[in-house]
């Protein structure tokens, strides 16, 4: 007996409400657009410059005796806050705080890190410094700007390769759905202010190869059905392609969410904000992949050449 | 039908084996680490009895190379340091100003009076009162640049100069600035990686990165402002006076002298004069070249008013040695031959040209070229290290047992077969990690732990097309012949378009992205390879043995 994820022939019909669908998911756009623009990224230092310092000690943390201590420093901006992590020991209490970055100075000096610690020791003895991250905003402008031609960089290198590979439509489709995901989940860590770093980047670029690999499985079955079936509709062609992928696209959906969950909740809480978009991602990367990628490819039509059906070369669709 | 190539098979298992031998190391970490370093101490003379032992900790013919651990994954210290080359232009202009007064005084009749003007600090004003002198004061000008050979080949020279209504702007010309900064960085470099070896720490990793910043990044050390200290404790580099020359390193100095072990001969000691004719902030430059005899040598350069020291003591003190210090260990005490005026001088003595280069770099190096701005550091703890690659572990076996159960529970024997590839898959990632001496980052662990997820993906979608061969009405042989037919073309597509932005996260990340893009990349081509190749001779095999009449996926 095996296990099975979907029936072994399906036939649901994926675009009696495209339209719908395609409603849903541009409302999300705009939703997740609004949050970024309204509310913003809780940006790491990475990207704004400044100090992280994890803390780690075996009493119990009180953030606000932390404030308080570090207060007559005048560092400006502070922010901490508790961190827990099902791996952590009993007596292990971790605590991240963030410090602006200081006028004038590049990179903190090694006497602020000692006057925090100095700071911090005296109302909480057992204090240790496991990490001191500090970047200086020079350097965290131009990590921006790298982020953001990584990201176009990649979603032009598949637009372009997927144009070579299939027609425009296609590449429209794909990109667009890879705008909706790399949208959407800018929209989430803006919505719930997970700090947004350089790691967050690489998930975002993972993201789009991921959601892409589903796409292109469609895509490729979609242009398979097409010379296969030179006079069905387009709607069935593409209902058709979806239905016969759809037992592969989850059961690799599937093992990818078991390894990322896994690794979510045992990975430690330094990359969970990394694991948590890789997640985001497949999830919606799979669902773009049948929602938004074939309902614009549905909506713009793949342009066939019906004059010629016995021809083998008739279809728009090129020989590869 | 169903049939491999012998030499086919053959390449696919020597593959998988080589693979898999490259990858062993890593099962032993701490043994292969120990080993790797008893045979490094070795191999640099010390051939202690306890090295001697832990080399056999691990069979030699077996590779030995490891995955190294990134930074995080580690603890140590990270520094991004700019180099203010600024600096060096604007010590260049500064130390321009006695020879160009001194071109222009006999010509006072044409050029007037010259004074010295306020500029921007990487140029040099001079006002002339005479306007009508400034082509002849041009011209003496020009003549103190000295030609560049630029990498292009083509020949320019150091200076710009320029006249701006009565003043000369003299700046370095653009050739002159890129070769500085390039060798200042150069020296830089040297001088860092010189005085990170002293600490003596495990594989630091000290870089280039643009055009003027060094990228230092060493594990196991305390903490950033540690590795800041090490840094900029600048090389101190003196000329001294010779009293005496002996063997006994507690013989009595006297006053105003000192007893300074020499650098390469053990156990020779000089008594010196403590007071130094000049140091080595007044060096300009040294360069390795060649005496009149051939011999190899070194030339430098002192600034006008070391210059104008060594000259004096050089005239006086023909015949008798001096001695060249750094960091309280005599270099070399060559004797005085004439008397050296000008600033510049040759350092002979038996020297091959490894040697002459060497001191070259070690006078160039003595202090850092220009200061260092640090623009990002980071520190990480061993602690914190070590919580994430114990995580990262139990993550990674966790997420590989359920995926492995989940094949299984879906593809039944072909899901073992696409497993037995799934761990060939990942034992090749640590192989090719390992030969490519790759660090492994935590994001590049959850890099590992989605391509585990990912690697199924070509087997699913080989099986998912066999199954439906089968509904077809296909036989088995020609269900799987088919399946993996026709599954290609998705496989590739697919896994191209995720090649592509691995690379673009390689090109454009830095770190640990860089190590996420790096297992990324590599998984990628190791799970096509085990899907195509390693789970098709599977099944080819197992299809052979068995002859199913009817087959199952």
């Amino acid at each position: 007996m095996r296990l099975k994820l979907v029936p072994t022939v399906t036939n649901f019909d994926f675009f009696s409400r495209s339209k719908v669908w395609l409603g849903i998911s541009g409302m999300f756009m705009v939703i997740a657009l609004i949050s970024f623009l309204l509310q913003g990224l809780n940006f790491g230092i990475d990207f704004r410059g400044g100090t992280t310092i994890r803390t780690e000690s075996t009493t119990e943390i009180n953030v606000g005796t932390y404030r308080d201590a570090l207060a007559p420093l005048e560092l400006g901006d502070i922010i901490i806050s508790e961190v827990f992590d099902p791996s952590f020991d009993a007596d292990q209490h971790v605590a991240m705080i963030r410090i602006q970055a200081q006028d004038g100075e590049e990179a903190v000096t090694a006497q602020m890190t000692k006057d925090a610690f100095a700071a911090l020791s005296s109302v909480d003895p057992t204090i240790k410094f496991v990490s001191v991250e500090s970047v200086g905003p020079k350097v965290s402008g131009e990590l921006i700007q790298t982020a953001i031609i990584a990201v176009i960089l990649a979603i032009a290198a598949v637009l372009f390769y997927i144009w070579l590979r299939f027609e425009w439509q296609f590449a429209v489709g794909a990109v667009l759905a890879l705008v909706h995901d790399v949208l959407l989940t800018i929209g989430i860590f803006s919505e719930l202010q997970i700090k947004f770093d350089l790691a967050i980047i690489a998930a975002l670029l993972t993201i789009v190869g991921y959601s892409l690999n589903d796409t292109v499985v469609v895509f490729d079955r979609v242009r398979e059905n097409l010379r296969k079936y030179k006079s069905k509709p387009l709607k069935d062609v593409l209902n058709l392609s979806i239905n016969e992928t759809l037992s592969r696209t989850m059961m690799t959906s599937v093992t990818t969410l078991i390894a990322l969950i896994a690794l979510l909740v045992l990975g430690g809480d330094v990359i969970r904000g990394f694991v948590f978009a890789m997640t985001w991602g497949v999830i919606v990367g799979t669902y773009s992949s049948i929602f938004v990628a074939s309902a614009i490819l549905m909506a713009l039509g793949v342009k066939r050449d019906w004059s010629k059906p016995n021809n083998e070369a008739g279809t728009q669709v090129p020989q590869v | 039908m169903l049939f491999i190539d012998l030499w086919k098979k053959v390449v696919i298992w020597v593959v998988v084996a080589l693979g898999l031998v490259l990858a062993l190391p890593n099962a032993f970490y701490d043994r292969v680490e120990q080993f790797n370093d008893a045979e490094k101490a070795i191999e640099v003379g010390f051939d202690t009895p306890e090295n001697r032992e832990k080399t056999g900790l691990w069979p030699s013919f077996l590779p030995s190379g490891l995955v190294n651990l990134g930074l995080d994954l580690r603890g140590g210290a990270h520094l991004l340091a700019e180099v203010q080359v600024a600096d060096v232009y604007a010590q260049r202009m500064t130390a321009l100003w006695p020879d160009v007064r001194d071109v222009l005084r006999p010509e006072r009749a044409t050029v007037g009076t010259i004074r010295l003007q306020k500029g921007a600090p990487d140029e040099l004003r001079v006002k002339i009162s005479e306007p009508a002198g400034m082509d002849r004061a041009l011209q003496l000008v020009r003549g103190l640049s000295q030609p560049v050979t630029s990498l292009g080949g083509a020949m320019s020279t150091d200076l710009d100069v320029r006249a701006e209504g009565d003043e000369i702007v003299v700046t370095l010309s653009a050739a002159e600035q890129a070769a500085t900064t390039e060798r200042t960085l150069r020296q830089a470099l040297e001088i860092i990686r010189r005085r990170i070896d002293e600490v003596g720490t495990r594989e630091p990793t000290i870089q280039r990165q643009g055009a003027d910043r060094i990228l230092i990044q060493v594990p196991g050390i305390g903490s950033a402002a540690e590795l800041k200290e090490i840094i900029g404790t600048t090389a101190q580099l003196t000329f001294q006076p010779v009293v005496g020359r002996g063997g006994n390193p507690n013989v009595p100095a006297g006053a105003g002298n000192e007893v300074l072990p020499s650098l390469n001969d053990e156990g020779v000691y000089y008594t010196l004069v403590s007071a130094p004719v000049v140091t080595g902030e007044e060096l300009v430059d040294a360069q390795p070249s060649f005496d009149q005899n051939n011999r190899p040598a070194v030339n430098f350069r002192f600034n006008p008013t070391g210059a104008r020291a060594f000259g004096d003591y050089t005239r006086d003190n023909i015949g008798s040695p001096f001695a060249i210090v750094l960091d309280g260990e005599v270099i070399s005490a060559p004797v005085i031959q004439s008397h050296i005026p000008g600033g510049s001088g040759i350092i002979t003595g038996s020297f091959t040209v490894e040697e002459s280069t060497n001191l070259a770099v070690l006078l160039r190096a003595g202090a850092l070229p220009a200061g260092l701005e640090f623009l990002e550091e980071r520190t990480i703890g061993p602690e914190l290290g070590a919580d994430s690659i114990k995580a990262g572990q139990i993550a990674c076996i966790v997420a590989g047992i359920a995926v492995l159960i989940f094949m299984v529970l879906s593809y039944g024997l072909f899901g073992i077969f696409a497993n037995v590839a799934l761990i060939i898959n990942v034992g090749l990632i640590f192989g090719l990690l390992s030969l490519v001496g790759a660090t492994l980052t935590l994001p590049g662990i959850a890099g590992i732990v989605l391509t585990i997820g990912m690697a199924v993906d070509a087997n699913v979608l080989v099986f998912e097309r066999i199954r439906e061969e089968i509904r077809a009405g296909k036989g088995p042989a020609r269900s799987i012949e088919l399946g993996y037919e026709k599954a290609i073309s998705a496989i590739t597509d697919a896994n191209v378009t995720t090649f592509i932005t691995a690379v673009i996260l390689f090109a454009m990340g830095s770190g640990p992205v860089r190590g996420f893009a790096i297992t990324l990349g590599l998984g990628i081509l190791t799970s096509v390879f085990t899907a195509i190749f390693v789970t098709r001779l599977l099944v080819v095999i197992w299809f052979d043995r068995a002859r199913p009449k009817k087959i199952e996926v």
